[in-house]
């Protein structure tokens, strides 16, 4: 079972309860900032009339961790992607890459890492519900598994069809994402990214990567191949200027008789 | 003004730039120290919403594309057997090695924790370009080592390890050409993964082949222009009749290279930009005149290409429409979508330009102290303009 989260900004009254939450929860220095950065993980902000939360989406086939070198993020069999301090050298190509720009960095200091909303992986394998689920009192954030949360997401928006725009974010953006969102203004205007294709950007540098075992094989080769030729004709050059003369000798290396 | 291979090592110049590269290495290293106590934050411009700069688009994309000449010219001499370029394998070959050692120290900056570099051996994804990035830096470093060790080993009188390289020479440049191949490519699969992020002016599913082809011909365009400085530095003169079938190459793997971004610009609607000069427009037209045009424009004429002056005119434009390119592909067109502009920081410039002035530095002492440039015949002159 993958696990969602969803989010409906229609009904976030923007009281900030599930960023203090996620604060407490992952041990984050400092106060909430307005933005998200390597120490907060999720923030609330107030945009056309509505109120809009950031935070990790979670990708079913999640970027961040199909582009790190050292596989230090990878999504879990529950659905959280997570990330391994450890393994991480701080190419930040994962910030680079996400179509939804989340992970953060320790621009601050010496020894840095990333920082991420990483769906409270622990409480998620024990069965709990996120933080910022269970803070959440208006039940604008609600966790529970990806096909519930998509059936309420539907359900709310044939309930209320003048109140929310026709479309749940996360279904298909980006190929799908573990948080899903539902607004009344369209999404562009809410600050969420749009012209996401429906394919996980994954695919597009898969379709190289996974062609360079034949690549090599074949162009190694045609190489010695070429390799072969020439240095054949060369033998062949030599060998005949040997038998006509001393004088004849061809010292260019094209093969062709001078 | 006869030269011997090795330079007469006594007489010590302190030229202008010597002196800009002494003098910057006292800066170099308080930006070195500061950068490893606070962080990239206090040294760099780069942030969250811009975490790629200057380190990536031009030290690392372009240390390692002007690097390719090493693996063509190897590639010619020892795969095509055109065993007459062999005279200007070793400089390039040098070139390609110090390039490569160029990015891995750039590397060491741009890396947040770069002492864990060698993660890359043990935690293995090999969906990742980064991952094939790294492996091919690692493996292709490896490989030129190899090809230049024998210059080395001849200086120490070790002759049975340069007899073994001399033997393993064709596996050697082939895996050579089949890792350059993969990580010149594999710098722009990089950039494959950001459809929603990069401009279509430089976004395209051939991204991988672009990087490939420009590769190749500033490569090339580097080999004519680092010849062209050695003549400088060390009083050569210019191999004229092996640089002009090289700038022919040249213009013909740049030109195809030109051809195929029209196309796919054309194609995608892109060159509307081009038209109404927005920003990225104006930047790809710098780009397109600099790194294209020019160079095939100039050196596909005979005269042209048979001029010294015009030779290298030509290269030197290539070279920069590279780096252009690259920092156009790093920078530009990822401005728009991250919403602010980068523009690199003091201290991320003068990392950059004191690793180059090393590079040089290192350059100017092997061709010194080790048997880089052939034995000139004394019966040949400098070209005149340079003398």
């Amino acid at each position: 079972m993958t696990v969602g989260i969803l989010f409906d900004m229609t009904k976030c009254i923007g009281c900030g309860a599930c960023a203090d939450a996620c604060k407490e929860q992952n041990k984050l220095p400092g106060p909430v900032e307005e933005v998200t950065t390597a120490y907060t993980w999720t923030t609330v902000e107030a945009r056309e009339g509505q109120y809009v939360r950031h935070l990790c989406m979670h990708c079913l086939v999640p970027t961040c961790a199909s582009v790190c070198p050292v596989a230090a993020l990878h999504k879990t069999p529950e659905g959280p992607v997570v990330y391994d301090a450890d393994k991480c050298m701080g190419c930040r190509y994962c910030m680079m890459a996400c179509p939804f720009d989340v992970p953060k960095y320790q621009w601050d200091r010496a020894i840095p890492i990333i920082g991420k909303c990483i769906m409270c992986t622990s409480r998620v394998k024990q069965g709990e519900a996120t933080a910022c689920a269970t803070a959440c009192p208006a039940e604008a954030t609600v966790f529970g598994s990806r096909a519930d949360m998509l059936k309420e997401a539907k359900e709310r928006i044939r309930k209320e069809p003048d109140k929310y725009i026709d479309h749940v974010y996360g279904l298909k953006e980006a190929g799908g994402t573990g948080v899903l969102m539902i607004s009344g203004v369209p999404f562009e205007k809410m600050g969420l990214k749009a012209k996401l294709t429906d394919e996980p950007p994954a695919m597009r540098t898969w379709q190289v990567l996974s062609n360079i075992p034949d690549f090599v094989a074949v162009w190694g080769v045609f190489l010695y191949g070429v390799h072969w030729i020439t240095a054949r004709r060369d033998t062949v050059a030599h060998h005949e200027a040997a038998r006509k003369g001393p004088d004849t000798i061809d010292t260019t290396h094209t093969g062709r008789p001078s | 003004m006869n030269s011997t291979a090795t330079l007469p090592a006594g007489r010590f110049r302190l030229g202008f730039w010597t002196t800009v590269f002494a003098l910057l290495t006292i800066p170099f290293l308080a930006i070195t120290f500061l950068r490893f106590s606070k962080g990239l934050g206090a040294v760099t411009n780069l942030s969250d919403k811009f975490p790629w700069g200057l380190w990536i688009g031009f030290d690392l994309l372009c240390g390692v594309g002007l690097a390719a000449g090493a693996f063509t010219l190897t590639a010619v001499v020892h795969l095509f057997n055109l065993k007459r370029f062999e005279p200007i394998v070793r400089p390039t070959i040098l070139t390609g090695f110090l390039g490569y050692i160029f990015v891995i120290l750039a590397l060491m900056f741009d890396l947040g924790q770069p002492w864990r570099i060698w993660h890359t051996i043990i935690y293995w994804n090999p969906h990742s370009v980064m991952f094939e990035v790294g492996w091919c830096v690692m493996l292709y470093t490896t490989v030129l080592s190899l090809e230049f060790a024998p210059v080395v080993l001849e200086r120490f009188g070790f002759h049975a390890p340069v007899r073994m390289i001399h033997r393993l020479i064709t596996p050697l440049v082939i895996a050579g050409v089949i890792l350059s191949t993969l990580h010149q490519s594999s710098l722009g699969t990089l950039y494959l993964i950001v459809p929603s992020k990069l401009h279509p002016l430089w976004y395209s599913q051939l991204l991988p082949l672009f990087f490939y082809i420009s590769a190749i011909g500033a490569g090339i365009g580097m080999v004519i222009l680092e010849s062209y400085m050695s003549k400088r530095a060390f009083g050569r003169h210019l191999e004229m009749d092996l640089l002009e079938p090289l700038a022919r190459a040249m213009v013909v793997a740049l030109g195809i290279y030109g051809l195929m971004r029209i196309q796919v610009i054309v194609r995608n609607g892109s060159y509307a930009d081009v038209l109404n000069l927005t920003y990225e427009g104006k930047m790809f037209l710098l780009e397109f005149v600099l790194g294209v045009l020019l160079p095939v424009g100039l050196l596909a004429f005979r005269k042209l290409r048979t001029s010294p002056t015009w030779l290298v005119v030509g290269a030197f434009s290539a070279v920069l429409g590279f780096v252009v390119n690259r920092l156009n592909v790093s920078v530009t067109g990822m401005e728009r979508a991250s919403g602010i502009r980068y523009v690199p920081s003091v201290m991320e410039v003068i990392v950059s330009v004191t690793l180059i002035g090393i590079g040089m530095a290192a350059f100017a002492l092997a061709v010194r102290y080790l048997k880089i440039f052939p034995e000139e015949k004394p019966a040949e002159e400098p070209e005149p303009e340079g003398s």
